[in-house]
């Protein structure tokens, strides 16, 4: 991977996976991270406060201008990552948990109990993601818990796939053979010999999957499944960006944070990749 | 999202199964595995044995939506008025079975499936199954339109790429791909019609038809077809450009994974012998990308496009929001907006039958187009 043509100054001093959609990755999703502890500091109005004319553009007072009630656009945008990103943390390690959990449990345990959960997990991905996690999301009722339980329950069988792959591989190598030769119990052998050696893939895949489920989250929001008014989520701003749709920078906002949020942790698993990948180059 | 090319690189006996999300906001999908000697007729006899097990499951699972749903499941099948009329509400208990126990109630919710009966929409007020096919031809012409566009732009910046690997058209596709898989659509498609419609008024405003032209008579539902079928030229032509938009939007993303994994395919193809010969007996090089490094990368390209299919569905139900396009998206989101429960769980069930039978079908095309596999 080390690129020999580099000057050797750089070479010491910029680690060799560090390539330059990495870095630009790890600093927005840096900054994003921030804005959830600093918001309230950063942000030049309260988000939810009435504190301007309504439907103003952009100007020194409003940088992003104010929505149909008067906020300040900029200072819900800020404030959106308050509420997207914690609950897109939440979800993956829900989802990774429960997914990893009964995917090692199918794995290692295989027979009747290990196909039928991997028969739930072939009907629950043979559903297009965004619409069961609507109906999931319909039925539980509106609400930003409701629509996060509908995406764990979207999302687990990607992880419970993936560890029972990693199970399956890793139960046939010589140090576990050496263990049960050894006459260690079976949950020892699951949690002390296979498990540690399974991680890695998930949690690069978690990694990833962090602004996949942030952009499933703003969807369910925009139709109104997720956050409820007067919440400064993203996707229901957009929402109301949709209503105002002539006043553009009501939806402008919480679009860029959006999509530079998703990039980031795009730039990084792209980087990723190409590191534990070097054939892709 | 982008270990699909690698596992198609690295293993042409594995379709997909990648690790990670492959089309945005998609599940890596299940891709057909067919072991080593194993004959094809037995491996898609498995395969189209193991489809009514999987409907059933959908079956089940939408089932058990509608018992969770908040309250009494009379509200997922009854309206407010009906529900306030007695006689309705008996009718309603009868016609499901509300009064028997949960294994009876599921029996008579198949028993209903198979003869059509996906029960009335609150919305609509008409049968579930009408408005779905009704409003499927819509979605099925966007999300066409969307796999043409989409492919047509990733496989050409995907040869671009790889042609000019590391060179700024390089950098280029990847970050037109990053931004495409990372943007919400239906930001997207707001932001694209303030600007090219409204401000540069160059492409048309939402709908499938200008608001004052004269719809042709329905036939197929598709309107392009039905405008063709009309011998009206110009409404075909004005359905085309309304379709531009939306299928372009809708398309980005796709082809930010298909220019992804056409570039890694490439790559590996262009470093081939049969390249250099090619080049050695004074092949140009136009000749010499299309005809001889392309062709071969066909069979992956054929299948990450077929299988993108289910981002497309899920990406249509926002765009469609958007674009006031009359599909099944949009229902669907009426739906969840009015609660309207028999409609979007309707909606769901299809959706999953579709794209289960897509991937059947991807996945049988797949291991008969491609002679590695079917030799293996």
């Amino acid at each position: 991977m080390t690129d020999q043509s580099l000057p050797l100054a750089r070479r010491l001093l910029v680690p060799y996976w560090l390539t330059l959609p990495m870095a630009i990755g790890l600093a927005i999703v840096l900054f994003w991270l921030l804005m959830v502890v600093l918001a309230p500091v950063v942000a030049p109005y309260d988000p939810l406060e009435l504190v301007g004319r309504r439907l103003q553009p952009p100007s020194w007072q409003h940088w992003l201008g104010t929505d149909a009630l008067g906020r300040d656009v900029l200072s819900r945008t800020l404030f959106g990552a308050l509420h997207s990103i914690p609950i897109a943390v939440i979800v993956v390690v829900l989802a990774v948990s429960f997914g990893a959990l009964l995917g090692a449990l199918s794995g290692y345990i295989g027979g009747l109990f290990g196909s039928a959960i991997m028969r739930l997990v072939d009907v629950t991905l043979s559903f297009p993601p965004m619409l069961l996690a609507m109906a999931v999301a319909a039925s539980l009722g509106p609400g930003l818990e409701n629509a996060a339980i509908a995406m764990v329950i979207v999302w687990w069988p990607v992880y419970a796939r993936l560890m029972r792959a990693q199970v399956l591989e890793v139960r046939e190598r010589e140090h576990v053979e050496a263990a049960i030769a050894a006459g260690a119990s079976r949950p020892r052998i699951l949690f002390k010999h296979i498990l540690p050696l399974c991680w890695t893939p998930i949690l690069i895949s978690a990694t990833m999957d962090l602004g996949q489920v942030i952009l499933l989250a703003a969807s369910l929001s925009f139709i109104g499944l997720g956050a409820t008014p007067p919440t400064p989520e993203w996707g229901s701003m957009i929402s109301d960006g949709a209503q105002q749709f002539y006043s553009w920078w009501v939806a402008f906002g919480p679009g860029v944070a959006i999509l530079t949020v998703v990039l980031g942790f795009n730039f990084i698993g792209d980087g990723l990749h190409d590191y534990l990948d070097p054939r892709s180059e | 999202m982008l270990t699909s090319g690698w596992v198609f690189v690295n293993n042409h006996r594995t379709v997909s199964s990648g690790q990670t999300s492959i089309f945005g906001s998609m599940h890596p999908c299940e891709g057909a595995k067919l072991e080593k000697g194993q004959p094809l007729t037995r491996f898609i006899l498995k395969r189209l044995f193991a489809m009514p097990f999987l409907v059933l499951g959908i079956v089940t699972l939408a089932f058990l939506l509608t018992t969770v749903t908040k309250g009494d499941p009379l509200t997922a099948i009854l309206s407010d008025r009906q529900l306030n009329d007695p006689e309705a509400v008996k009718a309603a208990m009868a016609r499901w079975g509300l009064d028997r126990s949960l294994p009876e109630r599921y029996f008579i919710y198949v028993r209903n499936l198979l003869s059509g009966d996906l029960g009335t929409s609150f919305v609509t007020r008409r049968p579930v199954l009408t408005d779905v096919l009704f409003r499927l031809p819509a979605t099925l012409e966007l999300v066409g339109a969307a796999m043409v566009i989409g492919s047509t732009i990733g496989i050409s910046l995907g040869v671009l790429a790889a042609y000019f690997k590391n060179s700024w058209i390089d950098h280029l596709a990847r970050l037109f791909a990053l931004v495409g898989s990372s943007v919400p659509v239906f930001w997207m498609g707001l932001a694209l019609l303030y600007v090219l419609s409204v401000k540069l008024g160059v492409v048309p405003g939402p709908g499938r038809l200008d608001p004052r032209a004269s719809l042709p008579p329905t036939v197929t539902g598709f309107m392009t077809i039905d405008t063709l079928l009309a011998g009206e030229f110009k409404l075909f032509a004005n359905a085309l450009w309304h379709l531009l938009l939306p299928a372009f939007v809708l398309g980005w993303a796709v082809s930010g994974t298909i220019s992804r994994l056409v570039r890694a395919n490439m790559l590996e193809v262009l470093g081939r012998e049969f390249i250099l010969t090619a080049r050695a007996k004074g092949a140009g090089e136009l000749r010499v990308v299309i005809r001889h490094a392309l062709r071969n990368t066909l069979v992956p390209t054929l299948t990450v496009i077929s299988y993108s299919f289910a981002y497309l569905l899920t990406g249509a139900v926002l765009t469609e929001t958007i674009f006031s396009w009359p599909g099944l998206g949009s229902y669907a989101v009426g739906a969840a907006r009015a609660l309207d429960f028999p409609a979007i769980i309707g909606v769901t069930l299809v959706g999953g039958i579709i794209f289960l039978l897509t991937n059947l079908i991807t996945d049988i095309a797949y291991v008969i187009a491609n002679p590695r596999v079917r030799l293996g």
